[in-house]
């Protein structure tokens, strides 16, 4: 128990994640004049297997210059560029058709897959035909069996160190490997990911599952999954986590690598800062709540009906990173906390077992993160939270957690 | 000529790990086939100890694409089990999130994962977009309907995209289809009408999934039910959000009726001799004799009934979709289903146990018996032994269908008016026999016919919650003592997930889950044999198939399609702290 609530304090403490917004002209001015050079260079290449024009694409969608350029500019704000850089975000996504991608989907539900369908931006119709090259995606792909594995394996020979490789699902590693296997031959899906990762330009790990083992990996984690970070070594490599991750964040990681031919600056869980540079409560709508100690006591009371601050219910937006309160889902049309249920903290490590419970962690005495105009404000409302004292804290969730070890230890 | 062993591994457009292997005779028919799922997560393990307010949000993280129905069963469990009756507000909220669901699920099985089987996208590249015109809007009037695409401009341009595209050998999603096949049926017109449908498809899908989001929050997973009812009290009195959800049904239902239901009498008028051709049909082990066609399998349906129309409680209420149980395809008689008889086997599944057990006493002994991998490379299923870590429900010691087939023959069975009404005027339309029912296409079907069901009645869903709101009536949330409760009670959460019968039991004792297990709908069908050595859903579906061509098992993929498995959902659960290959023992019942 004590280790637990001394981890959730480090992570909660933890510096890295903190992002600088205004790194100063020098720096920009570098970076504008880096990814020019990048895009000149890449328009001189062909598109992979003369991929549509996309300009020709938007045109027949009924979505015009000016629209393109408003989405470019939002955009280019998600991605924390300075306005200057949105012709450079616009040249981007026009280029975004040199990009092979290989996904795998290992444990996992196909929860990113379904994600990836819902992305708006540039419509996933034209991610899949247009933009970027799909290579291999078990979800959506025409071939099975043996055709499917030969697709595979042509994607990795015909584009040898440039694609880019996203994988969904935690790798077991219980048995052998042999709680997943893929293919006529019973390849264990950790040997997959090894032999495809090792061709990759760059790794991407889709979703919690992926980046962090999410639900395999929870407590007591019976097929002893782990996440692509705990196997990939010696490539670049990006987190995306969330449950499931946000398309938005993944076509800012894909824009991100063209423009720049680098991955993102990423905080030290490998996650990108422009999209996890953010606690969930730093622009949450009902902050103001929070800060005025206006809390949702049950289920519908009154202050739900009045968008009270979820704290007290559960909510863990104060300790998660993730653009959930900005970028919202589905074309921004809700949010869990829009919903009026807290934030489960989906898009950090372990959050089964810390987060995801319907009650709040008042007593684990965490300490506001320093640095950032947030601090007076969170220092005040963590201080007030942690007075009140309020109901079942975390240590309620944390025995379960302890006693479920000790359960998994006998088995 | 030897008979021919076929491996298809991986089972590609599912959700999950599946894989099928398949004995072809000197005629090219299937003679004998396997179902075997290849992955598993335990998630029913990492359920145990936990609190059962928040097992719902775990137990929805089974499957990302039946999103939701998962979330909802686990919460009524925990209901059924308190003995909490959720306000009409949350009931009616449950039903539209479930259903956007079903739209959405339905929608893309059919154009993402299912459609490829029948349409040729590379043949669609020598249509006529005039003819094409022309072809829509007969199979839209036989749906008395307008065609969703108006004109011969838009196939022209949907044409010349694709033909781009197919033009330079790599096809991306595309790459490597059975294009050619001579099982591909369409006209080059109907495959055109095909691709364009897919595509627009990919738009209207996200639509229907932000439906589920305007009241769920997000989709995939969305996060606003909780025991005792559900947290969106803003959203549903807000005139502006009931107003958003309208307008989008209006939009999808659209497409489901002028695009979707066209399309499946398109597939059903091209694929009809093969769908009641009664030779190509699993009669080995049934009585019925020669009642379906390809693909028509065990022909024994059930379906534990769904969504709730009333306020009475568990298993009390009125259902859209009726339970009961149909043998044979015998449309004449149904079985009311009792919950006590059901149980699951696992005589071919990696797990050991001397018979049969329901899932309240069932016990899971892991087995893992591995493959046999052979010269050529491959590793074959130990078909004589166990071969798959999905278990082998029976119910009554038969083998059992569900899904929205089972649904609609159960519906019919019963005298169900909404459900024969729809029933009726699919075959009538389409002037198609019943006995199409009982085949692939058949299967295809009445998910389209479902789905057209489900968008029209939601429209008096909505407006049943608008004005029960506008009534005054606020409520969203039951409350109930969790303490007292807790201390030891038992329930379950059954009812009918997109693919079928979803059952979650749960045990709780002194706060937290001292057990948890889950019998889904692809647990059901994608089941290996049983102790008497019955088939599955799946393997059944398969005998009788004629193959064109070995090297492209189109149409195997095509039948294991129809069911729409989702094998995360189906696979059982193992606790792995033996470590090494062979024989442990946990002390859990599973099912996840």
């Amino acid at each position: 128990m004590a280790d637990k609530i001394e981890g959730v304090k480090k992570l909660f403490t933890s510096k890295s994640a903190r992002v600088e917004t205004n790194k100063g002209d020098a720096y920009y001015a570098d970076l504008f004049e880096m990814c020019q050079t990048r895009i000149e260079e890449l328009k001189t290449q062909e598109p992979i297997h003369n991929r549509l024009d996309i300009e020709d694409v938007l045109e027949s969608q009924g979505v015009d210059r000016r629209d393109f350029m408003k989405w470019a500019s939002a955009v280019t704000g998600m991605l924390m560029l300075p306005a200057s850089f949105t012709p450079l975000v616009a040249d981007a996504t026009l280029l975004m058709n040199r990009a092979p991608v290989i996904w795998l989907e290992l444990s996992d539900c196909a929860g990113n897959s379904e994600a990836l369908l819902r992305a708006d931006g540039p419509k996933v119709d034209e991610i899949v035909l247009d933009i970027i090259s799909l290579e291999y995606q078990e979800t959506l792909m025409a071939a099975s069996g043996f055709q499917a594995e030969k697709q595979l394996d042509d994607a990795i020979e015909h584009f040898k160190d440039k694609y880019l490789l996203f994988v969904e699902g935690a790798i077991p590693l219980g048995i052998n490997g042999n709680f997943g296997t893929i293919g006529a031959s019973g390849e264990t899906m950790h040997d997959q990911l090894m032999r495809v990762s090792k061709h990759a330009a760059a790794v991407v790990a889709v979703g919690s599952c992926a980046t962090f083992g999410g639900v395999p990996a929870a407590s007591p984690n019976p097929t002893d999954a782990v996440g692509v970070m705990d196997l990939v070594k010696g490539k670049p490599l990006i987190n995306i986590p969330a449950c499931p991750a946000n398309p938005a964040n993944m076509v800012g990681v894909i824009l991100h690598y063209i423009l720049t031919g680098q991955v993102p600056e990423l905080d030290s869980l490998l996650r990108p800062k422009f999209a996890f540079g953010y606690r969930i409560h730093d622009n949450c709508e009902r902050r103001a709540h929070f800060d005025a100690g206006e809390y949702v006591e049950e289920w519908g009371d009154d202050a739900a009906k009045n968008n009270f601050c979820l704290y007290k219910m559960g909510c863990k937006g104060p300790m998660t990173f993730n653009n959930c309160s900005i970028v919202r889902y589905n074309e921004g049309v809700n949010w869990p906390i829009g919903v009026g249920h807290g934030c489960i903290g989906c898009s950090e490590p372990d959050f089964w077992d810390k987060y995801a419970y319907e009650r709040p962690m008042a007593d684990a005495n965490i300490k506001a993160p320093t640095g950032g105009v947030e601090k007076t404000v969170d220092e005040f409302g963590l201080g007030l939270l942690t007075a009140a004292g309020i109901g079942i804290g975390i240590h309620a969730a944390v025995s379960i957690v302890a006693g479920k070890k000790e359960d998994g230890g006998e088995a | 000529m030897a008979n021919k062993h076929i491996v298809i591994d991986p089972i590609t457009r599912i959700e999950g790990h599946l894989r099928i292997e398949a004995v072809i005779d000197e005629n090219n028919t299937i003679i004998n086939a396997y179902s075997s799922s290849t992955l598993f997560r335990g998630i029913e393990t990492i359920l145990k100890g936990r609190d059962p307010r928040d097992a719902g949000l775990l137990a929805m993280r089974i499957c990302g694409v039946c999103t939701g129905t998962h979330y909802q069963r686990s919460i009524e469990a925990a209901e059924d089990a308190f003995d909490i009756t959720i306000p009409k507000n949350a009931r009616i909220v449950r039903n539209l999130i479930q259903g956007s669901l079903f739209l959405h699920d339905h929608l893309v099985h059919f154009y993402q994962l299912h459609a490829l089987d029948f349409v040729d996208v590379v043949s669609a590249l020598t249509a006529d977009p005039k003819k094409t015109a022309i072809e829509a809007e007969k199979w839209a009037k036989v749906a008395g309907v307008n065609p969703y695409i108006d004109g011969a401009g838009q196939f022209k341009e949907i044409r010349d995209r694709i033909a781009k595209f197919v033009k330079q050998g790599r096809l991306g999603i595309f790459g490597n289809g059975y294009w050619g096949n001579k099982h591909y049926k369409f006209t080059p017109e109907q495959n055109l009408i095909g691709v364009a449908h897919y595509l627009q498809a990919l738009d209207i899908q996200r639509e229907m999934a932000r439906m589920q989001a305007i009241f769920g929050g997000k989709n995939p997973h969305p996060q606003s039910i909780v025991v005792g009812g559900v947290t969106c009290v803003k959203d549903i009195e807000d005139p502006s959000r009931i107003g958003l959800f309208k307008s989008l049904l209006k939009e999808n239902t659209k497409f489901i009726k002028e695009a979707y239901l066209p399309d499946i009498y398109m597939a059903g008028t091209r694929y009809a001799d093969e769908a009641t051709d009664s030779n190509a049909t699993f009669t080995e082990l049934m009585e019925g004799k020669g009642k379906g066609g390809t693909g028509g399998g065990l022909l024994n349906y059930m379906a534990y009934g769904g969504f709730r129309l009333d306020d009475t409680g568990f298993y009390n209420s009125e259902l859209l979709f009726p339970s009961g149980v149909v043998y044979n395809g015998d449309l004449s008689k149904v079985e009311d289903m009792d919950p006590d008889k059901i149980a699951e086997d696992v005589t071919h599944a990696w797990y050991d146990a001397d018979k049969p057990q329901h899932p309240y006493e069932g016990t899971t002994i892991p087995k893992y018996t591995g493959l046999e991998k052979k010269a050529d490379g491959i590793a074959y299923l130990k078909t004589g032994g166990k071969y798959s870590w999905i278990k082998s429900p029976i119910y009554n010691d038969t083998r059992i269908e569900v899904g929205p087939l089972a649904r609609m023959v159960v519906g019919v069975a019963k005298g169900d008016k909404r459900i024969t009404k729809y029933v009726t005027n699919f075959l009538k339309r389409g002037n198609f026999p019943t006995s199409i029912l009982f085949s692939t296409i058949g299967r295809t079907a009445a998910r389209a016919v479902e789905t057209e069901l489900m968008a029209d009645v939601m429209m008096e869903w909505v407006d049943e919650l608008a004005k029960n709101t506008a009534s005054g009536d606020l409520s969203t949330w039951t409350e109930f003592d969790f303490d007292k409760v807790s201390i030891k009670t038992k329930g379950r959460g059954m009812e009918e997930a997109p693919r079928g019968a979803l059952g979650h039991w749960m045990k709780i004792e002194k706060g937290k889950i001292e057990n948890y297990q889950a019998v889904v709908p692809s647990t059901w069908n994608a089941a290996p044999r049983d102790y008497k050595d019955r088939m599955g859903a799946y393997e059944a579906a398969l005998i009788g198939t004629k193959v064109a061509n070995p090297e492209q098992p189109l149409e195997i993929i095509r039948t294991i399609h129809s069911f729409d498995p989702c094998i995360a959902c189906a696979v059982h659960v193992v606790d792995t702290k033996g470590k090494e290959l062979g024989v442990y023992k946990i002390d859990t019942q599973c099912s996840i």
